[in-house]
């Protein structure tokens, strides 16, 4: 099968749902002269035309409010947050407002929104760049939270969100933008709230998400090596709803769950599944559930600091050891 | 390296002149020796953009990292009439104002490095440069979001009664946000002591100021909140300062805010990642000729015999010296101890739930 990058699959993603609907459309900031902070929107404004990619002002509060007033008027906006760290700017029009129509409106509203960009820390952005923001939407009633770890996924992931009728938050995490994977040539979806079993095995299960996976999968195949220990490794890839399903088949012959993220751990996305798990499932632990997170601060700029902050495949590896009860 | 190369393109022509009579009547108020403190300052700048730009290459710097060359004459001339008891504030293209406020380069070049000796410890990095004990309130990354705290330092000032103004900083990008309008009505309606400072370089980002804003006269932006606006050369120091020095003088003795549109320009792209595929070289090369703001003020400088051009080479041999000092005492410096992760998040508080 082709390789393609991160940034590519989405940008076929855009292009494909911007062709098969003329109600789709792209805005945000530097999307269209510039093709995009991060390239993303490569060639669309050429393709498509300033009516349907439109470059705005910094404001980001403002046109996420012309994206949901545009949407709940039956259009199908793609606003594009330059980074999700700008996205706090726009939460009262997302979690105020985008959230809240279907529900107060008793059903004669719609927002079918996707609002998407790069999260996560990027590398040496210092403490108001590189954050992971999901658990600020997972929380609210009414969003749909979908993250995507593999170019593959980003594409089919990014179509789904596009056709669904409720506002989503798609977020990228900004060092995957550059990953190569395989890429099917023809159409496909990939549908809200179902993981992806990224590796079988009967000892531990590992739940993780975007960037987070890739430091997992190095955590699994270390205590693979080291301790014979064999990880079934989930992937969320939609955060909200997440796929129960999946975590209990795979709980209740594991006993054991390290749950993996890159963000905060208080309050966050590991800390409900966390919870859920330690309540649904409790008569199939044989320990506590682990968890692996940034340290709890602001991401210091010091490389070496940072590096200290982000989970890594040996932090992900001890905790697995703690949780099959192996000495680390 | 030809002396000066870095200031203009090839072509020989000649600058813009700068405003005489402003000039003549800034010297007459501040003395020939300020001014040539004054271009000390620009070319520091200058020099240590040059070789913070170097050292990213080496990846010695890394991240997102803004060069302030093009827009000396802004950070300059305005914090050269800023008081002592002045707060400022502006946003993540920093090393300039950091630098005009008497910060040491090396400091300055080790907090870029990010090492213990910087600024912020090595915490903030080249966005965030802090020194409170200047009144240097940062260093802040969310395009709009220091105006709100500048209008909140200005209230504090107001509400301790204190002589003094916020000078607080903002691109032609940022004027666009909200918060920076609800700051602007409300520093208008309690009567704050605010001086903000629109650095209007053309750009945000790759975005031109014509495809973003509703009219390219920055100054009118602020007329429905009611407050004093004009237009300032900011490629002319003097006017720079002047501009500012009757800001403050209105916030201060007569409760007015103000808000300056300063048109600059910024040679570099945005960061260090963006190529400025926007944009033509002879645009830049225009600017650089016609209105690079050392350029200007050392034409005007010599021509009124204030120093010889041999006194400016040394100048410039000085400033070169003195960034090179900071980017070895940068190198040679450590990198925060590992206890550092977890310092200063709350006072007295464990850090970690974990
Ligand atoms: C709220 C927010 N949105 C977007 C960004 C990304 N961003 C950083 S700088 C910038 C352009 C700002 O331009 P301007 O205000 O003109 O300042 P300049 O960089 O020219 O000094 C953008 C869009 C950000 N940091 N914060
Ligand atoms: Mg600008």
């Amino acid at each position: 099968m082709r390789e393609i990058a991160f940034r590519q699959a989405l940008n076929e993603a855009l292009a494909e749902e911007m062709k098969r609907d003329e109600d789709v459309f792209l805005i945000g900031e530097e999307v269209a002269e510039y093709n995009g902070a991060y390239k993303v929107s490569k060639g669309l404004l050429d393709e498509f035309g300033a009516r349907r990619v439109i470059d705005t002002p910094i404001t980001e509060a403002g046109f996420a409010g012309i994206g949901i007033g545009a949407a709940m008027a039956g259009l199908r906006p793609v606003v594009e947050m330059m980074t999700f760290n700008f996205a706090i700017l726009a939460l009262d029009q997302i979690i105020n407002h985008a959230a809240k129509a279907r529900y107060m409106s008793d059903g004669q509203l719609s927002v079918p929104l996707v609002v998407r960009g790069a999260g996560g820390a990027g590398g040496s952005l210092a403490a108001q760049h590189s954050q992971s923001l999901e658990a600020q939407y997972a929380h609210a009633p009414g969003l749909k939270v979908m993250m995507p770890a593999t170019p593959k996924d980003a594409k089919g992931m990014l179509k789904t969100a596009i056709r669904d009728p409720d506002p989503v938050i798609f977020i990228e995490s900004e060092v995957l933008y550059g990953l190569n994977g395989e890429v099917p040539e023809e159409e496909y979806l990939i549908p809200v709230g179902k993981a992806d079993k990224k590796r079988e095995g009967d000892d531990c299960t590992v739940i993780s998400w975007s960037r987070a996976l890739h430091f997992a999968i190095q955590g699994a195949d270390k205590v693979a090596e080291d301790d014979g220990v064999e990880v079934d490794l989930i992937d969320l890839r939609t955060v909200r709803p997440f796929d129960r399903d999946m975590v209990a088949e795979s709980v209740k012959r594991t006993n054991r769950v390290v749950v993996v993220e890159e963000g905060w751990p208080f309050a966050s996305v590991g800390a409900s599944i966390s919870e859920w798990v330690s309540r649904e499932l409790f008569d199939w632990l044989d320990a506590p559930v682990e968890r692996v997170h940034q340290r709890d601060v602001p991401m210091p700029y010091a490389f070496n600091l940072e590096t200290a902050s982000l989970p890594s495949a040996d932090r992900i590896a001890d905790a697995i050891r703690r949780a099959c009860y192996i000495e680390v | 390296m030809a002396k000066n190369e870095n200031e203009s393109s090839e072509d020989h022509v000649e600058p813009e002149e700068l405003d005489a009579e402003c000039a003549a009547q800034v010297r007459e108020e501040l003395g020939d020796d300020a001014i040539v403190e004054m271009l000390r300052k620009m070319v520091l700048i200058r020099r240590f953009e040059e070789h913070a730009g170097r050292s990213y290459q080496r990846r010695k710097i890394r991240g997102f990292c803004h060069l302030y060359s093009g827009q000396e004459a802004v950070a300059v001339g305005s914090l050269k009439a800023a008081g002592d008891d002045d707060y400022i504030i502006g946003h993540y293209r920093d090393h300039g104002h950091a630098l005009a406020a008497g910060m040491e380069p090396n400091v300055v070049m080790a907090e870029l490095f990010g090492k213990a000796p910087g600024c912020a410890g090595g915490k903030g990095g080249s966005m965030h440069l802090y020194d409170v004990e200047r009144n240097f309130m940062g260093g802040w990354g969310i395009v709009g979001g220091q105006i709100p705290l500048g209008a909140g330092l200005a209230f504090a000032l107001n509400y301790r009664g204190d002589e003094a103004a916020c000078l607080a900083y903002l691109g032609d990008g940022a004027i666009h946000q909200g918060v920076v309008h609800e700051a602007l009505n409300m520093a208008s309606l309690w009567e704050l002591p605010l001086v903000t400072i629109v650095e209007n370089n053309q750009y945000a980002m790759g975005t031109a100021v014509e495809r973003v804003s509703s009219t390219t006269a920055l100054e009118k932006k602020a007329d429905s909140h009611q407050i004093y606006s004009e237009v300032v050369d900011g490629q002319d120091l003097f006017q720079v300062y002047d501009a500012v020095r009757r800001a403050r003088k209105r916030a201060i003795e007569d409760d007015e805010p103000s808000w300056l549109h300063v048109q600059t320009y910024r040679y570099y792209g945005h960061s260090m990642t963006d190529p400025a595929p926007y944009r033509g070289k002879d645009e830049v090369n225009q600017q650089r000729d016609l209105r690079d703001p050392i350029v200007r003020l050392r034409e005007w400088i010599i021509a009124e015999d204030i120093v010889t051009q041999d006194e400016i080479d040394a100048i410039d041999d000085e400033m070169e010296a003195l960034v090179k000092e900071s980017i070895e005492f940068a190198d040679s410096s450590d990198f925060p101890d590992l206890s550092e992760l977890t310092t200063n998040v709350y006072i007295d508080w464990p850090a970690e739930i974990d």
